[in-house]
């Protein structure tokens, strides 16, 4: 009947399946400058908005006089406060239970803030208008240390909330402050704190950065009149989410509105949230009837759309002499700037912060998180990270360095004394999650001998030796780090934004002839989702990858998921792609059985096709079966070849890897030369390893750019003082080191193929192994803390206060 | 960031040129490659509304080496300076200053007459040309006239070229002996923290000429004199070359920046004026 059957090896290598390094399908056309970016985006009559934004980062509204920018000629409308107040869209909710002003409603409250949206026949004209309107400031007193915010006499910033002592996130104890919010067992902690043999305690600060996308953020927002429907095409990284936010602000039902996410050039978080330009855009089209567009420049997004980071985390640590670790305690003053906008699911104001334990069987902890206003941009978004996980790693990795100093033990020792043990998965943190599998002494081990860390050690001790003798001004600096991501948000039970539950779906149609459309929740940015998800279809359904179309992000088309951020599109929408691929798989075998005359049962799958057992010359491809589904009438199944899958993960995922970086610093200048940076992860079963291996670059490199340079600074005033790219340090490739990957792999136990998602562990185990090599460089002369970004003048300042110039 | 209307002239005489900046006076500018002058109209922080682009005046181009003189014309890109072999070996510095500055794209396009005339303390052709004691020729409406270098910059962003002039080429003595330009940045398309030029001519163990500059340290470039008089006439032996890096240092004054505050700064000019000796003594 069939023709000869090709070895089994053979037929799943044609599939391009799990496990492939399958070349990127998008690089096609981003290679060849083909991409399709919003604001490539051109609509007969379009117009364009652009802010007047407040040069003060404090200051009362006086008057706001459009007079002469609505003179010009070209200028169209000039929105402001008024005129939004009322649609009731002066103000809107952000992601975290707060409300910001979408155009300055009788005050700003961080520089760069939105005041007017001028709306002109192009960008010129536009820039043109903007320039023109006159507004009248007094200015205020500017908060920007968040310790002093509820001292005597500090500035009142949110007056519409002043006398609310009741938050999102429960009570508020002065205006300035947004919440508290703890996790895990206070007075136990304490207790373990006062009777330990040793106990370490430094204050670590994680400066307030930002995800700078290469692309910036933007949206063409298109209201048409005539069948009342809005469309909405821009930078979203949670497109669905968009559509319901909108439609709840808004009042247009949920149905006549589309949101489209076309190619996006990188997120890592900034993407996530809902700006003013998106909503003066779809009220500017509204009231001229033409689509609006609004694209940021560089120095807008830098200042205005969502910061990373901001955490002070006051750590106390206890061990044995010996070195076990018995408690933690966590104090963290989080900076959330003039609005609580940051992306958290509801419950966790502070993300998962409660993560801080890291890889380390520590039996009590204890953590709480202020969350304070100040005059800042708003934000606190998970820069290529699960919700502040890149915080609680940055945190515990340095504390377990500190603790080593003061144990006067090596800290790579001192890991592997505390780590959780293989046999203790499922392991149940002091702070309450359930860490799904592990297995850190494994790859631990193998990063260490990877790069001779001996032999290292004993480097550096020559190394300072000869400093000493005034030999070298060059110190050598080992950077350790071992991570565990919280990734793959998450269970519906505890995890929702704005009452979303965060499951993730996939819909999948096989066509007659053999191909097929799946279409997702998430929205890739650069991730290569129509790579990797066609990898997992491809092994789960017997279709080449080649094959298998991806769509996402058009809230029209695609089923309804929360997007892509936080790790989560494998863990959760890749879960749902497996899921789908078995229903198409169940109902493949039923019509393999009619055409086969045989029980199910008495199928097996292999590879490509169903067999009857026994007798391997009876078979039917996927591709015929598809096409039978197409042309046979089957009693008592539908004609069609079709499924969707919603998935609620049952568990968050827990990837992890060990990181070591080798620094060469100049104690002189403050230069620093990256010797080796060595980066084995562990994201469970690994979908297209090169895929992987490009994530670990890039995050490595954003990693080194935070660890290194990148800050967002404020001057006394509340000025931006890094608002363009020649002061906000992002990495050229001259200053990116080489990189050596590695891996092991530790399915997950509960994820339908076991992968565990890997796109933000190089930020998060990069930003320590990077500030520990500079932070170990120093231990000899007696540094336990420093302030990153380590950029030349801090390192300068390290080596003067240690009294390293003479 | 986009900026305001403006009017554009590409003129192919120096006379043309001349003759717009004396028509349009204080809204005129011209511009070479851009790539100081488009940030700040980008940022709307001057109002130009009439551009003259000196890129189709051919007489502005070129670099000429006759008896021992270099000229250089304004219009010349730091991508040619860093590719001339004739310059190179004329006077290495200018390549090693060249490719210090920017990147590729930026070089391709920046120009010497742009980076000299633009007064900005941060770039480095000023420093470089007070190391080379350059001449700067400007052309106005009452013809040309020459301007040494190192009288040329007052205060950031102001020179000795007035308003109706341009500046036309540059020109400096050959050199011979050492030479380097040394430069600490924090990344590629950085301007300098601290940068250093130095000339050192050796003769019989003894140094017979210097000259050392510094970029970025202070509103102008400076040309260090205390430093130059301890130098020559030295061994430039360790005391000496510790006794001309102070010298150097004493005159510079650095503004705290995101680069960092001023005693990492002096500290770091130091440094780098340290190695700028060393460098050129090794090659002198
Ligand atoms: C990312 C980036 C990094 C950079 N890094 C460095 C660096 O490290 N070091 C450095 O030195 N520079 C740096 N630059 C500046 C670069 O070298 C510029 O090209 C140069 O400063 C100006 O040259 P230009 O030809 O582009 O001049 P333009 O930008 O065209 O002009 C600059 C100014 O000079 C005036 N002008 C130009 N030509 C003449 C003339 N012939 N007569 C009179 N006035 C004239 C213009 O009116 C304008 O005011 C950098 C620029 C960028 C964008």
């Amino acid at each position: 009947m069939n023709e000869a059957t090709p070895p089994k090896e053979e037929r799943t290598a044609a599939l391009s399946g799990l496990g492939t390094s399958r070349k990127r399908v998008e690089d096609a056309r981003f290679t060849q400058g083909k991409g399709n970016y919003v604001d490539d985006l051109k609509m007969p009559g379009m117009l364009f908005g652009d802010f007047v934004r407040s040069p003060y980062a404090h200051a009362r509204v006086k008057s706001i006089d459009t007079e002469k920018a609505m003179a010009l000629p070209g200028v169209h409308a000039v929105l402001t406060a008024a005129d939004l107040e009322p649609l009731g869209l002066h103000w809107m909710p952000t992601l975290a239970g707060d409300k910001q002003m979408v155009l300055a409603d009788g005050k700003v409250l961080f520089q760069a803030q939105e005041v007017a949206f001028v709306v002109a026949d192009d960008r010129y004209a536009a820039a043109d208008g903007v320039a023109a309107v006159k507004v009248e400031y007094e200015e205020l007193p500017v908060l920007v240390d968040p310790f002093k915010a509820e001292s005597d006499g500090a500035p009142v910033l949110r007056e519409d909330i002043a006398d609310q002592t009741e938050g999102a996130h429960g009570p508020r104890r002065h205006p300035n402050h947004i919440f508290t919010w703890e996790s895990g067992d206070r007075e136990a902690t304490e207790a373990v704190l006062a009777e330990a043999d040793v106990v370490a305690e430094e204050m670590i600060y994680y400066h307030r950065t930002h995800p700078c996308p290469l692309e910036p953020c933007g949206c063409v927002a298109s209201m048409d009149k005539v069948n009342g429907k809005l469309t909405v095409w821009g930078t979203f990284q949670a497109p669905h989410a968009v559509r319901t936010v909108a439609s709840l602000i808004s009042g247009i039902a949920e149905h006549n509105i589309r949101i489209i996410s076309p190619d996006i050039g990188g997120g890592f978080g900034n993407k996530v949230g809902v700006y003013p330009g998106y909503v003066c855009s779809i009220v500017a089209s509204i009231v001229t009837g033409v689509p609006v567009k609004w694209i940021e420049d560089r120095s807008d997004n830098l200042m205005a759309t969502a910061f990373a980071r901001d955490y002070w985390m006051k750590g106390r640590i206890s061990a044995t002499k010996d070195g076990k670790i018995t408690g933690l305690h966590c104090h963290t003053t989080a900076d959330h700037g003039a609005f609580d906008a940051c992306a958290d699911p509801t419950k966790f104001p502070a993300g998962f912060m409660n993560i801080c334990t890291g890889s380390y069987d520590i039996p009590t902890a204890y953590l709480a998180v202020d969350g304070i206003y100040t005059n800042k941009a708003p934000g606190g978004v998970a820069y290529r990270c699960s919700f502040r996980v890149t915080e609680a790693a940055y945190f515990i990795e340095r504390m377990i360095e500190i603790l080593a100093i003061k144990l006067g033990m090596d800290a790579a020792e001192l890991r592997v004394k505390n780590f959780i043990k293989k046999d203790q998965f499922p392991y149940q943190s002091a702070l309450g999650w359930e860490y799904d599998s592990g297995d850190y002494h494994t790859g631990w081990d193998k990063a260490l001998k990877a790069v001779g860390y001996e032999d290292l050690r004993k480097e550096q001790a020559a190394r300072v030796e000869a400093f000493k003798r005034g030999e070298t001004r060059m110190l050598l600096g080992i950077g350790l780090s071992h991570f565990t991501e919280i990734v793959g948000a998450g269970p519906v039970k505890n995890c929702d934004i704005l009452g979303l539950g965060m499951f993730d779906s996939c819909e999948i149609r096989i066509h007659p002839t053999g191909s097929a459309i799946a279409r997702l929740g998430t929205i890739s940015q650069g991730q290569g989702h129509a790579t990797t998800f066609a990898q997992i279809l491809a092994s789960e359904i017997g279709l080449p990858a080649e094959d298998i179309t991806l769509e996402e992000g058009d809230t029209d088309t695609a089923p309804y998921g929360l997007g892509t951020y936080g790790s989560r599109s494998t863990p959760v929408a890749g879960a749902a792609t497996a899921m789908a691929g078995r229903k198409i798989r169940a109902k493949a075998q039923m019509i393999a059985a009619y055409l086969l005359e045989v029980h199910d049962n008495d199928l097996e799958w292999d590879v490509d096709r169903f067999v009857v057992k026994g007798s391997p010359e009876r078979f039917k491809t996927m591709k015929e079966i598809a096409f039978a589904s197409y042309n046979q009438a089957i009693p008592g199944v539908e004609p069609g070849l079709e499924a969707v899958s919603y998935y609620d993960p049952p568990n968050m995922t827990y990837p992890f890897g060990s990181y070591i970086c080798v620094m060469e610093i100049n104690v002189d200048t403050g230069t620093t030369e990256i010797r080796q940076v060595y980066a084995l992860d562990d994201c469970g079963t690994r979908i297209n390893p090169m895929i992987i291996e490009g994530q670990v670059h890039g995050g490595l490199t954003e990693a080194l750019a935070i660890a290194m340079g990148q800050e967002i600074a404020y001057d006394e005033q509340g000025n931006v003082t890094t608002g363009t790219l020649m002061d906000f340090f992002v990495p050229t490739a001259v200053e990116t080191p080489n990189y050596q990957t590695d891996y092991t792999v530790t399915p997950s136990p509960h994820h339908p193929i076991g992968a565990k998602g890997v796109g933000e562990s190089p930020n998060v185990g990069g930003v320590p192994a990077f500030s520990n090599a500079v932070h170990d460089a120093f231990r000899a002369f007696g540094l336990t803390q420093s302030n990153m970004p380590h950029d030349h003048w801090r390192i300068w300042k390290t080596a003067q206060s240690l009294g390293l110039h003479d | 960031m986009v900026p305001g209307a403006f009017n554009y002239y590409r003129p192919d005489t120096v006379d043309d040129v001349i003759g717009l900046l004396g028509e349009w006076g204080d809204d005129a500018r011209v511009i070479a490659g851009g790539h100081s002058l488009i940030p700040v109209m980008k940022q709307r922080l001057s109002d130009i509304s009439h551009l003259i682009d000196l890129g189709g005046v051919e007489a502005l181009k070129g670099i000429i080496i006759d008896g021992g003189t270099v000229t250089i014309g304004a219009m010349t890109t730091q991508h040619e300076l860093i590719t001339n072999d004739a310059l190179a070996s004329a006077a290495p510095i200018i390549r090693e200053a060249s490719l210090q500055i920017a990147d590729p794209q930026v070089r391709y396009l920046g120009t010497i007459g742009g980076n000299v005339a633009n007064g900005d303390p941060a770039n480095d052709m000023p420093g470089l040309m007070q190391t080379l004691g350059a001449t700067y020729h400007l052309a106005g409406p009452n013809g040309g006239r020459t301007v040494a270098a190192r009288d040329f910059y007052e205060a950031a962003y102001f020179t000795a070229r007035e308003d109706d002039e341009i500046l036309t080429a540059v020109s400096f003595a050959a050199t011979s002996g050492g030479y380097a330009y040394e430069k600490q940045k924090r990344k590629i398309g950085d301007y300098a923290t601290a940068a250093a030029g130095v000339l050192l001519t050796m003769h019989g163990g003894s140094c017979s000429a210097a000259s050392v500059a510094l970029t970025n340290l202070s509103d102008t470039p400076v040309y260090c004199t205390d430093a130059v008089d301890i130098l020559v006439g030295s061994s430039v032996d360790d005391e000496a070359v510790a006794a001309a890096v102070k010298a150097a240092v004493d005159v510079s004054d650095p503004v705290a920046d995101t680069r960092g505050p001023v005693d990492f700064k002096k500290y770091v000019a130091g440094v780098i004026v340290k190695k700028a000796i060393e460098s050129a003594r090794s090659r002198a």
